[in-house]
């Protein structure tokens, strides 16, 4: 599966663009950046509720593919920015996380996940 | 220069989480058993308890701040630590203004009792203290300095509500006044340019004082304290 795959979905919208083809090897859901950093995947896809630009610095440094902020919050404008400066996926999606989790967990069984 | 010991972090009963006999009362009783020199009563998002406190440590010869203890939206708890109960209302204003709605379930979370200096219920505060305010961190740390207060990260070495399990890591542009650990030594030499202090973060009476710390310094004043964290002019601030 491809992050192109997930910008695809209803309520999905761009912030940030990254790389469309950038592979996702599954999804990670915390708002514990901490949690984030010690337990998600590289390339995993990572959807969240926090806005700090620190969630930049956290799918930089574990290698995920991307990040999606649920229920439409509005990301600070110094993450999007950094998302910029780093070639990081921003994504938001209008839904809830519980939502937004279902529509990528059976995109990811119809498609499959990257290696 | 002197040495105090200082414990300023100890919820009262006003806190949700804290025994409902914590009145300030009886914790400056603690206190002064416990030996320490200043005591600051910091409450989950509000400061209602803070001015009996400050009563009566003045009655019993004590001195002590008017703290609360902050919640970012991120969740991040921010020790606030102020000279005055008029500018820890200033910023308990804000905070009511700002915390998410909803209101306290006496029985699921505790009651939030405020209490006068008699040990007398005088209400119960309705609102949802143990939520979140809708401050980003960088910008509650902004709003307590603009009011003059002290900003310290909360049991930054604990698994919950601290900055670094909220954020993942302290970054450059946050800077705190000090870092509050629960172990002496805890995060070893990371983040060298901010002290660190370590309080009890009392929710029962017996834990008043069990965590405390010494500022060397000239005066038991907010002043003093802000220039201890900072090394200044021989001061220094030592984790007990």
């Amino acid at each position: 599966m491809k992050i192109a795959d997930v910008t695809g979905l209803d309520g999905v919208r761009v912030l940030v663009g990254g790389d469309p083809e950038r592979k996702v090897t599954g999804c990670y859901v915390s708002d514990l950046l901490s949690d984030v950093l010690a337990n998600a995947k590289e390339g995993n896809l990572w959807v969240t509720r926090q806005t700090h630009p620190n969630v930049v610095a956290v799918v930089s440094v574990r290698g995920l593919s991307g990040v999606i902020i649920t229920a439409g919050r509005a990301v600070e404008p110094e993450t999007l920015a950094k998302a910029e400066a780093e070639d990081i996926t921003v994504l938001s999606a209008s839904g809830s996380t519980f939502e937004i989790v279902g529509e990528v967990y059976n995109l990811l069984r119809a498609k499959g996940a990257a290696s | 220069m002197r040495r105090f010991t200082a414990d300023l972090h100890i919820h009262t009963c006003l806190s949700p989480c804290a025994e409902l006999d914590m009145t300030p009362r009886r914790i400056i009783d603690k206190a002064l058993k416990a030996g320490l020199d200043i005591i600051a009563v910091s409450d989950h998002n509000s400061s209602e308890n803070v001015a009996v406190a400050l009563q009566a440590a003045a009655r019993a010869g004590m001195a002590a701040f008017a703290a609360m203890e902050i919640a970012s939206s991120e969740e991040v708890h921010v020790l606030s630590v102020f000279g005055s109960a008029e500018d820890a209302a200033a910023m308990q204003e804000l905070v009511y203004e700002n915390l998410t709605s909803g209101e306290n379930d006496d029985d699921l979370w505790g009651s939030q009792v405020v209490v006068n200096e008699r040990d007398e219920v005088l209400g119960f505060n309705r609102r949802l203290l143990i939520g979140a305010t809708r401050l980003p961190v960088r910008r509650l740390l902004e709003e307590i300095r603009a009011r003059g207060g002290l900003a310290i990260a909360s049991h930054v070495d604990r698994e919950a509500f601290s900055v670094i399990s909220q954020l993942g890591f302290i970054p450059e542009d946050l800077r705190f006044d000090a870092l509050e650990v629960t172990r002496p030594g805890a995060l070893g030499n990371e983040y060298p340019g901010m002290p660190r202090v370590g309080f009890s973060d009392a929710h029962r009476l017996e834990d008043v004082g069990r965590r405390k710390t010494s500022f060397f310094m000239e005066a038991p004043s907010l002043e003093e304290i802000a220039l201890a964290l900072k090394g200044s002019g021989g001061r220094r601030v030592a984790v007990e």
